[in-house]
């Protein structure tokens, strides 16, 4: 397969006796942006280490344009990194660092210095050479480390949190510059976070990590309209999962009943066997809510807990009769409704989803 | 700035610099004063101003003891940074427990005095001694080494006493480094030995430059060393200088040499600062 440029086959890890990775395997084509998500702990981390090739799989191979790479040392690597801390030399310039892998190799000094102005060019330091990386702010230091990472020219560029330490606004900033400079480069990366937000705005494919397995791989809209388990669909699109038993009986649409006793309809086109446990993923905007007058017309039963406003979105929380939470949100700051009201949840059956519930 | 309820912020300093004053300066300027003076028939000192004692330095015989001491300096310096330097390197990479260890294995010996350790050393460097006995027992040598009053015996105990703190000034270093530089640099395409020398090396370069001012100065005045393990054969201007005080009852030329030694220590500082382009030493000056 010539256009896979990074395969990972069934590689596991395992640090003093916790196994971090459980056998992934993925095919990464040329010039694809992919991104790893996870919450902390859940190995997205150790997988970059181990391309990168400053950890050692257990088992498993990693193959790097086709060539098995596993035993490989770093610098022996077609893959550069950028650090979540950045790791600049602090001795040097930032035109050295930015040199540094091309001094390493010998390259002819007119060389270096003109792939130092091009870099610095590329992440919009023009410049900034003489400077030492202690005289840079949190933003401009990242860009001295994705410039020093890119001046080798990497088959692929693995980003290790790269925007965690920076503020929200910088944050949205450098999302959109990192687009731009892969789309410009072409360059394969692999890019690691915790924020959903992030990994649905910049990648080709998002691949959700869980516990040292991949949960889900594919576009931001499959992972995100179409999340395969309960886990992905929390995660990624901070959806409410209810839980029930497939019920039988004639309608239109196969129904469920809650543990609540409560009966909801699932996706027309699904086919359900009656009995069977199910889940349901609703996003939080797409929860509908109204007062319970006598004249309710089916829906779950809840009570609004608490209204809490952030970032633009005012979100209301409810209790569920089985003593589960769910959240809707909407735009907004302020509804007309109180803690204690009782309400009806409900939503359109074809925008919510059953998933798999591995616990 | 705002007035402060305790008062002026001097007042503060004050203990600080009346310390400094009696303690340090003081004695500077006793010593200075002395060596400027004639030395009185039997005892101390007579009230004359003279440059007497400074000419008498130029005497071969005393200008042979300052090269020679700063030989001996120069060797055990270098000696102590090829020992100190690795072993410092080593102990900051060492996990939590082991640290610890070593740490105490480098600090129990300094519960005792110095001297007397010194004297342990002539137990073993003697002829026919523990060192002697393990060489011949091993078959190594066939006869006594007759290490003990030798240069190399001397060199052997500067190093000995010296070496803790060439290897706590480049561990201080060297803990301080951040070791994922040196994953970012293997990233990059530097081989091990090239990311300790591009990185590794110049990040820890202030603990070692600081060790070496650490061990040299002291190794230029540590006299009792030459007198217990290198016999009368190794004279250093420390034991002049004690000679003088102690022996010779010549107060003035002891504290002409004592004003020499230390102004070549400070000149010898401060071209090596010059020199190694060193703006910040670890935990000095």
């Amino acid at each position: 397969m010539p256009d896979h440029i990074l395969q990972l086959q069934e590689i596991t890890k395992s640090f003093g006796g916790t196994q971090v990775l459980r056998g992934i395997s993925i095919d990464i084509c040329q010039g694809e942006f992919i991104t790893f998500l996870g919450s902390s702990g859940c190995g997205k981390t150790t997988t970059l280490r181990i391309i990168a090739g400053l950890e050692e799989p257990d088992s498993g191979r990693v193959l790097l344009e086709g060539r098995d790479v596993t035993a490989l040392a770093p610098n022996k690597r077609d893959v550069n990194t950028v650090f979540q801390n950045y790791a600049l030399f602090p001795h040097m310039t930032v035109g050295q660092n930015i040199a540094y892998s091309l001094r390493l190799r010998k390259a002819p000094k007119e060389e270096q210095r003109k792939t130092v102005e091009e870099m610095l060019d590329l992440v919009q330091l023009s410049g900034y050479e003489k400077r030492m990386p202690s005289e840079l702010s949190g933003g401009q230091r990242q860009r001295v480390a994705i410039a020093r990472a890119l001046a080798s020219r990497p088959r692929v560029l693995l980003l290790d949190e790269p925007l965690g330490a920076l503020d929200l606004q910088l944050r949205r900033q450098m999302q959109v510059e990192l687009g731009r400079l892969q789309k410009k480069l072409g360059v394969t990366f692999l890019y690691i976070t915790h924020d959903q937000e992030e990994a649905l705005n910049m990648s080709d494919r998002i691949v959700v990590m869980r516990e040292g397995r991949f949960e889900q791989i594919g576009t931001p809209s499959e992972v995100y309209d179409h999340p395969r388990t309960a886990f992905v669909a929390r995660f990624v699109g901070s959806a409410n999962i209810f839980r029930g038993r497939v019920a039988g009986g004639g309608g239109p649409l196969p129904r469920a009943e809650l543990t609540g006793g409560d009966f909801v309809f699932l996706p027309g086109n699904g086919v359900f066997a009656p009995g069977s446990s199910v889940a349901v993923a609703v996003r939080s905007e797409q929860l509908q809510f109204h007062r319970r007058d006598g004249k309710s017309e089916g829906g779950i039963r809840a009570v609004v807990r608490e209204k809490t406003f952030a970032g633009g979105m005012l979100r209301i929380a409810f209790a569920l009769e089985d003593g589960e939470e769910a959240v809707a949100s909407r735009h907004g700051i302020d509804l007309d409704l109180r803690p204690g009201e009782q309400v009806l949840l409900s939503w359109d059956p074809a925008l919510a989803p059953v998933v798999e519930d591995a616990p | 700035m705002s007035k402060k309820k305790n008062g002026p912020a001097w007042l503060m300093v004050l203990p600080l610099y009346l310390f400094t004053l009696v303690f340090v300066l003081g004695p500077l300027v006793y010593m200075v004063v002395l060596s400027l003076l004639r030395r009185a028939e039997v005892w101390g000192v007579t009230n004359q101003f003279t440059l007497e004692n400074y000419k008498n330095i130029l005497a071969p015989v005393y200008l042979k003891t300052f090269v020679e001491s700063f030989r001996l300096a120069v060797i055990s310096t270098g000696i102590i940074a090829l020992i100190g330097y690795p072993f410092g390197y080593f102990m900051a990479k060492l996990q939590g427990r082991w640290k610890q260890g070593v740490m105490m294995a480098l600090m129990i010996p300094f519960w005792t005095s110095s001297l007397i350790r010194l004297y342990g050393w002539i137990i073993v460097l003697r002829s026919g001694g523990v060192l002697d006995q393990l060489l011949m027992g091993l078959g190594l040598t066939n006869g006594p080494l007759r290490m003990l009053y030798t240069y190399p015996a001397v060199v052997i105990g500067m190093v000995y006493a010296l070496v803790p703190f060439m290897i706590l000034a480049v561990y201080s270093s060297a803990e301080k480094m951040d070791w994922g530089l040196v994953e970012a640099a293997r990233d990059l395409g530097a081989s091990a030995p090239k990311a300790f020398l591009t990185i590794t090396f110049p990040l820890t370069l202030p603990g070692l430059l600081s060790g070496v001012i650490l061990t040299f100065i002291p190794s230029m005045g540590l006299f009792f060393i030459a007198d217990i393990l290198g016999g009368n054969k190794v004279v250093l201007v420390g034991s002049v200088i004690q000679d003088q005080l102690t022996q010779a009852r010549n107060w003035p030329f002891a504290a002409a040499l004592s004003v020499v030694l230390m102004i070549l220590t400070s000149a010898m500082i401060w071209l090596y600062r010059k020199v190694a382009h060193v703006k910040e030493l670890e935990g000095l000056l």
